[in-house]
């Protein structure tokens, strides 16, 4: 935070990869906007008015702004669903300003609220439409379509069949994001996708879709009001301002830490010291390791366990190692085996949520912690609102001193 | 709050229950289809008790023996002949023409039209049916091709009203998703917005069928058959029993019709709606 570069209002130099992520698995495409230009006739002022931006292959980059400042519209004409009435626009190499439209479309994945499913077909079907498309068999599709629901977290046997309706906003959010990687696009186009679920909910499919990008390295445009989301999500955030214009085009640690206008200060709001929880991982401070037992074990070992540990509660994962309550000792007492019940209210985050997710799922359930999940849902460990409050007190004497 | 660790649960209200499938708006609609299918079978049960009604009156009833010409089972069964002609021969001209405007209504440029043939369609059916039918037997001639042409003109509007409506109604959002996908316009039109304005189009495929078995009785004036033969012959020599007759099963027609249609519309509704 302490580096003092000159505050840019131009993009920043797109680098191919941030120092350490060299290793990462890389399957997009580098998209260049080359002033862009979107006028609607009988509009003084252009929606979007000459924009130049690199976007690197493998980075997410979020767009952030106040409403009406072309974020969106730039977004679609990307994949011109508003056509531009000026500029160029690259696709890696390529140059498809003059591409066929609907066939561009099929390369680029692109995510909407809610998912934009079609409410009158199956998730399977859903989720094969491009595929089918560009002529891909039906096995090749069928086999595609488990593997994205397995990617999404959503198992294929049981949702595969079923309806947009028969599922919840964040399942719908999945398919969503499964259909628009049906087809391997290189580019993913995301319009404020998860704006219409509640907040525990984004926060999961926030995490989910951090892990996919790990795993899959695409390019992603991100288009999103909520500024907290652009910090925990994105490479890169660009803000902008009315006629999309680039106020600053940087990673979120240096727009936080050196806003370049008096603009982007109080788009980023006054709290910033707590937005400095937005950028601090789960998995990047120590967690505590609580003493665990089995579904089924016997119950009076686990509470000896744990009082010799000084521990008052003990975490109880299921037979895949997955936590599923965490009783007080009083309560394991009651029972000679450790039961099998799953707490709904128990209140988990992942690795990668930050430790602003962390205090919210803290708040929303009334609780002094968390439960850590690493991969697939196994424990990982236990972080108590202690950690958040040292990690304020660090930023706090970071900024003063 | 124990302080050692601090991370002890409490007796919180359950706000982070994780996603739960709505297994409620599975039972709920299930329901409500066995509710849909318990309407669709009382219909034709309380109808064929009508018609079973109406055939014993027949038999057992003391008529003038121009009443027993006219409601002789094979001079019967033709004026329901005609009038099922008049109302089918109608309709499929109806939905060919209707249909097809209604969806050229709502693409692009044609959009600012559909206020325009909305009107003119509106002006039809207001139009007094019975001096449309005359109006025309003076310009086209009398007959049995006047009455279809009348009988159209008629019930266009609201196989093309709720065409029309039916599209508008599909969420946007959702034809944008399938344009940001690559589908093509006609691939959106067919595989999106014409499953989803099924419902709606049905239903005024519905109205205007059921609007043509009525209108099909003024058929007569124009000498286009039907069974508004036995309802005018019953008026003018003062016979009750034709002119009963008449309107009876011209509602017990009109009944049958709309039970099919809802039938049709229940079957072909899109699944998942």
């Amino acid at each position: 935070m302490s580096e003092t570069l000159p505050s840019e209002a131009q993009p920043a130099p797109p680098t191919a990869a941030e120092p350490g992520r060299d290793d990462r698995n890389i399957s997009g495409v580098p998209i260049r906007l080359d002033g862009v230009t979107k006028r609607y006739p009988g509009q003084d002022v252009p929606a979007v008015d000459d924009v130049t931006l690199e976007i690197a292959a493998g980075e997410t980059v979020m767009f952030v702004g106040p409403s009406g400042c072309g974020k969106t519209t730039l977004l679609k004409m990307i994949n011109r669903l508003i056509e531009p009435t000026g500029g160029r626009i690259h696709l890696g190499d390529e140059d498809v300003t003059d591409q066929d439209p609907d066939r561009l479309r099929r390369r680029i994945g692109y995510v909407i609220q809610a998912g934009g499913l079609f409410p009158h077909m199956t998730v399977a079907t859903n989720i094969g439409l491009v595929p089918k498309m560009l002529k891909w068999d039906d096995a090749r599709v069928a086999a595609r379509v488990d593997e994205l629901l397995d990617l999404v977290g959503l198992d294929p046997d049981q949702y595969r069949d079923r309806y947009p309706r028969e599922l919840s906003g964040g399942q719908q959010q999945r398919v969503g994001v499964a259909r628009a990687l049906a087809a391997d696009p290189p580019v993913l186009l995301m319009d404020e996708p998860f704006g219409a679920v509640d907040p525990i909910t984004r926060q999961r499919l926030q995490d989910e879709l951090i892990r996919i990008q790990e795993e899959l390295g695409k390019t992603i445009v991100f288009v999103t009001h909520d500024f907290d989301e652009a910090v925990k999500l994105g490479d890169r955030i660009v803000v902008f301002d009315v006629g999309a214009r680039v106020v600053q085009y940087d990673t979120p640690e240096r727009i936080l830490a050196d806003p370049a206008e008096e603009y982007v200060a109080d788009f980023v709001g006054a709290g910033a010291t707590l937005k400095q929880l937005t950028l601090t991982r789960v998995g990047d401070v120590d967690l505590l390791q609580p003493t665990t037992a089995t579904v089924g074990s016997d119950a009076a070992a686990a509470v000896a366990a744990a009082q010799a540990a000084g521990d008052d509660y003990v975490v109880v994962l299921d037979r895949r190692g997955r936590p599923i309550s965490w009783p007080t000792l009083a309560e394991l007492t009651r029972s000679p085996t450790i039961p099998d019940t799953v707490d709904e209210r128990l209140p988990v985050v992942g690795m990668r949520s930050t430790l602003n997710d962390a205090l919210d799922t803290m708040l929303a359930a009334s609780q002094g912690g968390v439960v850590v999940t690493g991969r697939r849902e196994s424990l990982a460990g236990v972080m108590a609102v202690e950690t958040v409050m040292a990690a304020i007190q660090r930023t706090r004497s970071g900024a003063a001193g | 709050m124990t302080a050692s660790t601090g991370v002890r649960p409490d007796g919180a209200p359950d706000d982070t229950a994780p996603e739960p499938a709505t297994q409620a708006a599975d039972e709920r609609a299930a329901a409500s289809g066995a509710g849909g299918w318990r309407a669709l079978v009382w219909q034709p049960v309380m109808l064929a008790a009508a018609v079973l009604a109406f055939v014993v009156w027949r038999l057992a009833a003391d008529l003038s023996e121009t009443e027993s010409r006219q409601l002789g089972w094979s001079a019967l069964s033709r004026s329901i002949v005609e009038h099922l002609q008049l109302t089918a021969v109608s309709a499929v001209i109806v939905l060919v023409i209707a249909i097809p405007l209604g969806v050229l209504l709502t693409r692009g440029a044609m959009r600012r039209f559909s206020p325009l043939i909305i009107g003119v369609a509106n002006t039809g059916q207001a139009a007094p049916a019975i001096g449309l039918l005359v109006l025309l037997a003076a310009w086209v001639g009398f007959g049995f091709r006047t009455a279809v042409i009348g009988l159209v003109v008629y019930a266009a509007l609201p196989v093309l009203r709720n065409t029309i409506v039916g599209i508008q109604g599909v969420d946007a959002r959702l034809v944008e998703a399938g344009r940001g996908m690559g589908m093509s316009a006609l691939a959106v039109l067919l595989r999106v917005e014409l499953p989803l304005a099924v419902p709606v189009l049905l239903a005024g495929v519905r109205t205007a069928l059921v609007l043509l078995v009525g209108t099909a009785t003024l058929a007569t004036f124009i000498n286009g058959g039907g069974l508004g033969v036995l309802i005018t012959t019953g008026i003018n020599l003062s016979l009750d029993a034709l002119l009963i007759s008449g309107a009876v099963l011209v509602a017990l027609l009109a009944l049958a019709i709309d039970w099919l249609g809802r039938v049709v519309e229940h079957v072909a509704r899109p699944r998942g709606l």
